[in-house]
């Protein structure tokens, strides 16, 4: 019964590593195409709350964002510690609210302008007042699509 | 006197792949925005008439106020039951005179004559409530909705709301339409 001889001397031949770079680049690809870079610098700290019935937003390219919190402890000393709201890059007033919009809608293609939403990203901490007032101004940008940017519970 | 072109040597491919991956791996965020969406109400035209006043059982007052507590109808309430109410408030099955009124019935495709309700949701907050009490607040709204959606949608199709095609979900989106409305804030608008 020699029919399974063993041939060679046995020991486990080394597994060819040459699909390796293959197995990498297409991770890596995979990487690069979902990657989104971040695209502001927070400068306020914002712990989103929770929420069930939540709803994903689809077009990121139609969503213009308003952040609200309080200051993290680097600008604490120049802005305080009361809630404030960063649109773009800066700490803004909340007068700038309107502007802002026409600057976003002015970017965006004619034909997308209806379909733009405005992503208030609060932090849970903060009073009512301040998003109250941001809705009045939206309200006057004419941008009424809002979404009230949460978590979502498990 | 042309020399053969010598290959290149491609066993280090592998390390500058990975090295690009590790870089994405570590830079990518894969976070989906999401959250409850709304749609504010548009500021009305100063010459445009007053509409016509919501009759009193129509109206479902939610308030909260600056201590996070909430109140329906002008009473206290736990969140928990926030959902419930408002089904039933909306629902209104056994006609109760103190909740809503029904429309009179009207042809919807794929749902036949439907007596849609007249109520409305409405909810206050104060100045000083939270934002994360709020959040709660519009969730729990939001719930009593979809659930009305998804039991009808149960009864008629026998299927989930969310897997209907998009037709029939606009029609139960037609039958229990989502009337919650936000008040207007008094001390912005009548300071000047």
């Amino acid at each position: 019964m020699a029919k399974f001889a063993r041939k060679g001397k046995g020991g486990t031949p080394a597994i060819s590593t040459a699909s390796l770079p293959d197995i990498v680049f297409m991770l890596l690809f995979f990487f690069m195409v979902t990657t989104v870079m971040r695209e502001v610098d927070l400068k306020i700290s914002v712990k989103l709350p929770q929420a069930t019935e939540v709803k994903k937003l689809e077009k990121k390219s139609l969503v213009s964002y308003i952040y609200v919190g309080a200051p993290i402890k680097a600008y604490q000393k120049k802005f305080g510690t009361e809630p404030r709201l960063q649109l773009n890059d800066e700490l803004s007033k909340i007068t700038d609210v309107v502007n802002y919009i026409s600057a976003e809608r002015e970017k965006m293609d004619e034909n997308d302008i209806p379909f733009m939403t405005t992503s208030i990203k609060a932090d849970m901490e903060v009073k009512m007042g301040i998003i109250t007032d941001i809705k009045q101004e939206l309200k006057k940008a004419q941008a009424l699509k809002i979404n009230y940017s949460t978590r979502k519970k498990l | 006197m042309a020399r053969p072109v010598q290959e290149i040597n491609a066993g280090s491919m592998a390390d500058i792949a990975f090295l690009l991956l590790i870089f994405f791996l570590v830079t990518t965020t894969m976070d989906v925005d999401s959250g409850i969406t709304r749609k504010l109400s548009a500021i009305p035209p100063e010459d445009q008439p007053k509409p016509p006043d919501v009759k009193e059982r129509n109206v479902y007052i939610v308030l909260i106020n600056q201590h996070n507590q909430l109140a329906v109808e002008g009473e206290l309430m736990s969140i928990n039951k926030l959902c419930d109410g408002v089904k039933e408030f909306i629902k209104n099955p056994h006609d109760n005179k103190n909740l809503s009124e029904k429309k009179e019935p009207e042809e919807i495709q794929f749902l036949g004559m439907v007596a849609r309700s007249k109520g409305v949701v409405s909810l206050q907050n104060d100045k000083g409530t939270s934002y994360h009490k709020y959040i709660e607040v519009q969730n729990e709204l939001v719930r009593a909705f979809n659930e009305l959606r998804n039991e009808l949608s149960m009864k008629t199709f026998g299927m989930a709301f969310k897997d209907l095609a998009n037709d029939k979900q606009a029609s139960i989106k037609k039958a229990y339409p989502m009337t919650i409305s936000e008040a207007e804030p008094r001390n912005i608008g009548g300071k000047k």
